[in-house]
């Protein structure tokens, strides 16, 4: 592998200093050598949830055998030894996206954090008369929890359209914003069923100027490009450790200082508070007031030791890795009969994952013809049925790719495809 | 290919023409429903005679294990008593689809017994047995 890698030119000005675009890092994943049915496991669905190297294991493991004990309260030696590894987890993780602790906020998953500014933000800043606006290529994670609040605020929920190319338009969301009741707009930075890369700089200093603040989805993006939510101008940007090699149960959000500290907490109880009195409570400094309850501790541990591992690996790498998977990808399903991909034709448009569907096969016998073969793809609505019904299907099949891929696994996903055309007689 | 557990020939030629497919008006029950997990979606029209199912159409889309097994219910549900057709259980089903059915393609499985017992009880729960 590492042989072949450094024949191959990584694509023009992504690949810094000539650095290889194949990352040859298998080894590093555990599970990556089991065998399914027989087989050699071939994972393409990493925009679902990624493997987790063995370091990011280790990390956890090391720390629940020789630090484990609650944040914030003890005095004793072992209490600080695990303040500091969680006090030090947020600064890697922030710091591996270019923002600042103090406002750099853990929850369960990016579900969790939008509904944290919906709640927190929205109940205090959203009336009858405001719009929030989103787009038709949000995941329900970003749906829903708009929903709901504009239904408790009387603000009204509008929808930037997705084009046949699978992409919004930027003279759509001037003039939404020139309708001026649009308060806040929220939007994916890579969208998990169309693979688009929306441009987030363009779009949030279109917003700010308008007035509005902007929340950016990051969970498809951060696993697999360079990602500085300072330049990218958002004032809230999520993202969630699961999708990018580190454990389940912690998501990310970065918001900007100044908001956050005007912003009721969300969750209440317990390490969020300042002070408590029988009636009321005052409540604890950032990122804390946001934090209620014992965080997910080890898995802030975990999701440290996953960025450094990405850091380590360079995220331009990634980037042009991924890229290189996602063109070999687009090809190779285009050579499948009856296949059609959704979603930005050209690879540098889109991040590492194809969604499709196949004439007289559908998603869902898609993805058990290529479990057969020991290929994991996913098929549904990948939680965004407002999108399905945009693209005028009920369901895709989705391939993803992550930093563990390699190109032969895109040519047995196209042989299953075919072999499965081949079982329904096409 | 003879040799598909799944895919048999029968299950395959069922899901590329489905008997009882299409609308049917006018019609004295209906329902709709959709399978969450994946996005199919499944609704009936049925007319009642005598208390029997006189005729009744599917209509919808979905995988090959969800279409294939809403046309050969079909074939079966025609002229049987509402009331016997209402409470028809999980098991009845999958043993007349004949093939091997992994939990995750269970729902695909009994999306039209759940449609079709919604239509006549209007009990929008899934259809149970031991599978």
């Amino acid at each position: 592998m590492p042989q072949a890698a450094s024949t191959r030119q990584p694509a023009a000005g992504l690949a810094e200093g000539g650095a290889p675009a194949s990352l040859a890092v298998r080894e590093d994943f555990p599970i990556l050598a089991r065998r399914l049915q027989g087989r050699p496991l071939i994972y393409l669905d990493s925009a679902s949830t990624s493997q987790k190297p063995a370091v990011v294991m280790q990390a956890m493991d090391e720390h629940l055998r020789a630090h484990n004990a609650n944040v914030h309260r003890g005095v004793y030696a072992l209490a600080q030894e695990a303040d500091a590894a969680y006090e030090g987890a947020r600064a890697t993780i922030a710091g591996f996206v270019g923002w600042e602790p103090e406002s750099t906020i853990f929850a369960k998953n990016v579900t969790e954090t939008i509904n944290l500014v919906a709640y927190a933000w929205g109940l205090d800043n959203l009336a009858a008369g405001d719009a929030v606006l989103i787009t038709e290529m949000e995941h329900h994670a970003n749906v829903v929890p708009w929903q709901q609040i504009c239904r408790r605020t009387g603000a009204e929920l509008r929808y930037l359209h997705v084009d046949e190319r699978g992409e919004l338009s930027s003279g759509e969301l001037a003039q939404e914003l020139a309708r001026g009741d649009v308060k806040l707009v929220a939007f994916a930075h890579v969208s998990n069923v169309l693979g688009t890369i929306n441009p987030v700089a363009e779009m949030t200093a279109t917003i700010r100027d308008a007035g509005a603040i902007s929340v950016v989805d990051g969970a498809q993006a951060v696993p697999q490009m360079p990602v500085d939510v300072r330049a990218l101008g958002a004032d809230f940007y999520a993202w969630t450790g699961h999708k990018a090699l580190g454990p389940t149960g912690i998501g990310v959000l970065h918001g900007r200082r100044e908001i956050l500290e005007s912003m009721e907490p969300f969750l209440t109880g317990g390490d969020m508070i300042a002070a408590v009195d029988f009636q009321r409570s005052t409540w604890n400094e950032l990122p804390y007031k946001f934090e209620a309850g014992t965080p997910p501790i080890a898995e802030a541990v975990g999701l440290a030791a996953a960025v450094r591992y990405l850091a380590g690996l360079g995220m331009e790498r990634v980037r042009a890795h991924e890229q290189e998977l996602t063109a070999r990808m687009l090809k190779a399903l285009a050579e499948v009969e009856g296949l059609s991909v959704v979603g930005p034709p050209e690879p540098q448009r889109r991040g590492g994952l194809a969604s499709f569907t196949i004439e007289g096969l559908h998603p869902h016998d898609i993805a058990e013809l290529a479990n057969r073969e020991g290929v994991c793809v996913r098929a549904g609505h990948h939680c965004a049925q407002p999108l399905m019904r945009r693209l005028g299907v009920g369901s895709t099949a989705r391939a993803s790719v992550g930093v563990y891929t390699e190109p032969r696994e895109i040519d047995a996903l196209a042989a299953a495809l075919r072999k499965g055309r081949e079982v329904f007689g096409l | 290919m003879s040799e598909d557990e799944l895919y048999r020939e029968q299950i395959l030629e069922h899901y590329k023409r489905p008997h009882n497919f299409g609308e049917l008006t006018p019609h004295d029950l209906e329902a709709f429903e959709q399978n969450p997990l994946c996005g199919d979606e499944l609704g009936v029209h049925i007319q009642v005679d005598d208390g029997r199912i006189a005729d009744l159409r599917f209509h919808g889309h979905g995988c090959a294990i969800s279409q294939a097994a809403a046309s050969i219910a079909s074939d079966e549900l025609k002229g049987m008593p509402l009331d016997q057709a209402g409470s028809l259980s999980a098991d009845w089903m999958i043993d007349l689809l004949g093939i091997p059915i992994s939990p995750t393609r269970r729902k695909c499985a009994l999306l039209n017994l759940k449609v079709m017992r919604r239509a006549i009880t209007g009990d929008s729960g899934w259809p149970t047995g031991v599978g």
